[in-house]
């Protein structure tokens, strides 16, 4: 190890390891992507594709991010969004649920899908998508539907899990079962113009009370559908959200419930 | 007693996002979706004052009633 850090050191360019560096590093000490990653940033030196976070992001604050593990449940229109961001800022363990295959109807929203992989699993999709970008992500795809049978086990070694569900009592199985691991839950949801944040603690019962008074199995988006900026804008206060749970800082959305109205622009936000 | 409520997303469609009303007194939040044809599923969260509140909520006069629908699409 050393003698990696020594080379390392060496071809650092104004404390940055250039993608040539890493995947040179990768083949000539034969060890893995993630790996190169961390002995990097273990060096106080930064992969250079984080070059513009660096002015908001510290080394060790990178570091962070990258021994952090974060579950995205759902891969649909938030999840697409949510791993595309969680990708690019270096989260470094990505689990994407999702049962399904992309449809027809995906297209006017979700990131992934696209004419040639309508049919094929959203998971592993999502999957070939992460190591096209950055192949320091370790990913872990598993094409099921999160249950409260099933949910244990896929977040039990989690740090955060995000919310991209499109169904109200999946949520609350989910909210049940972050309580139960002891595991934050980012909650986003949309329909139409408006959609909605919120940052759930372990004990705080956030979505049991968001949820609560409604029985079904959809909201307004049963009559609104989805839009893909609205979607969009979800998911990244989403991510944010997850950094900040990561990093331990700024201010969250903990129990809280931030409420957006895209077509009035309005934001609103209610304490629990 | 004058009462302000205050409209969330698609609940405004063919309604209002704030108005004032006159209400008896010992109205409750139930009373109120009913008078704005406001069915109980499509009413997910309720305040009153910032406060969560119920169906059977009382409300008194000058308070300000925040009515949001329920949001699950991902």
């Amino acid at each position: 190890m050393e003698m990696i850090q020594e080379c390392l050191g060496a071809r650092a360019e104004n404390g940055l390891i250039s993608l040539s560096t890493q995947t040179w590093a990768v083949q000539h000490f034969g060890l893995t992507f993630p790996a190169v990653e961390e002995a990097i940033l273990e060096l106080n030196l930064l992969p250079a594709r984080y070059q513009r976070n660096q002015r908001s992001l510290s080394c060790r604050q990178q570091l962070s991010l990258f021994r952090s593990k974060v579950a995205v449940i759902g891969c649909g229109g938030l999840g697409g969004y949510i791993i595309e961001e969680l990708t690019r800022i270096g989260i470094g363990h990505i689990t994407v649920v999702d049962p399904d295959t992309f449809e027809e109807h995906n297209l006017n929203r979700q990131l992934f899908s696209k004419l040639d992989n309508l049919g094929q699993p959203k998971v592993a999709v999502a999957a070939d998508r992460i190591k096209e970008i950055n192949p320091a992500v370790t990913i872990v795809p598993v094409q099921d539907a999160f249950t409260a049978a099933n949910g244990r086990e896929i977040i039990e070694k989690i740090d955060v899990v995000a919310d991209a569900l499109d169904s109200i009592p999946l949520r609350l199985e989910l909210a049940e079962v972050c309580e139960k691991c002891n595991i934050p839950l980012v909650h986003g949801s949309v329909g139409g113009w408006y959609g909605q944040v919120a940052t759930q603690f372990p004990g705080e019962g956030t979505l049991q009370k968001i949820y609560f008074r409604y029985s079904g199995e959809r909201g307004v988006e049963k009559d609104l559908g989805n839009l893909s900026f609205v979607v969009a804008v979800i998911a990244s206060m989403e991510v944010s959200e997850i950094v900040k749970i990561l990093l331990g800082e700024g201010s969250t959305l903990r129990g809280k419930m931030l409420a957006l109205n895209l077509l009035d622009t309005e934001f609103t936000e209610v304490a629990f | 007693m004058k009462v302000t409520v205050k409209l969330f997303a698609s609940l405004r469609k063919n309604r209002f996002a704030v108005d004032d009303f006159d209400y008896q007194e010992g109205a409750t939040v139930g009373h109120i979706l009913a008078s704005l044809n406001i069915p109980e599923g499509e009413a997910a969260i309720i305040f009153i004052n910032g406060r969560h509140a119920e169906a059977d909520s009382l409300l008194k006069e000058g308070d300000l009633l925040a009515i949001f629908p329920p949001v699950g699409g991902g």
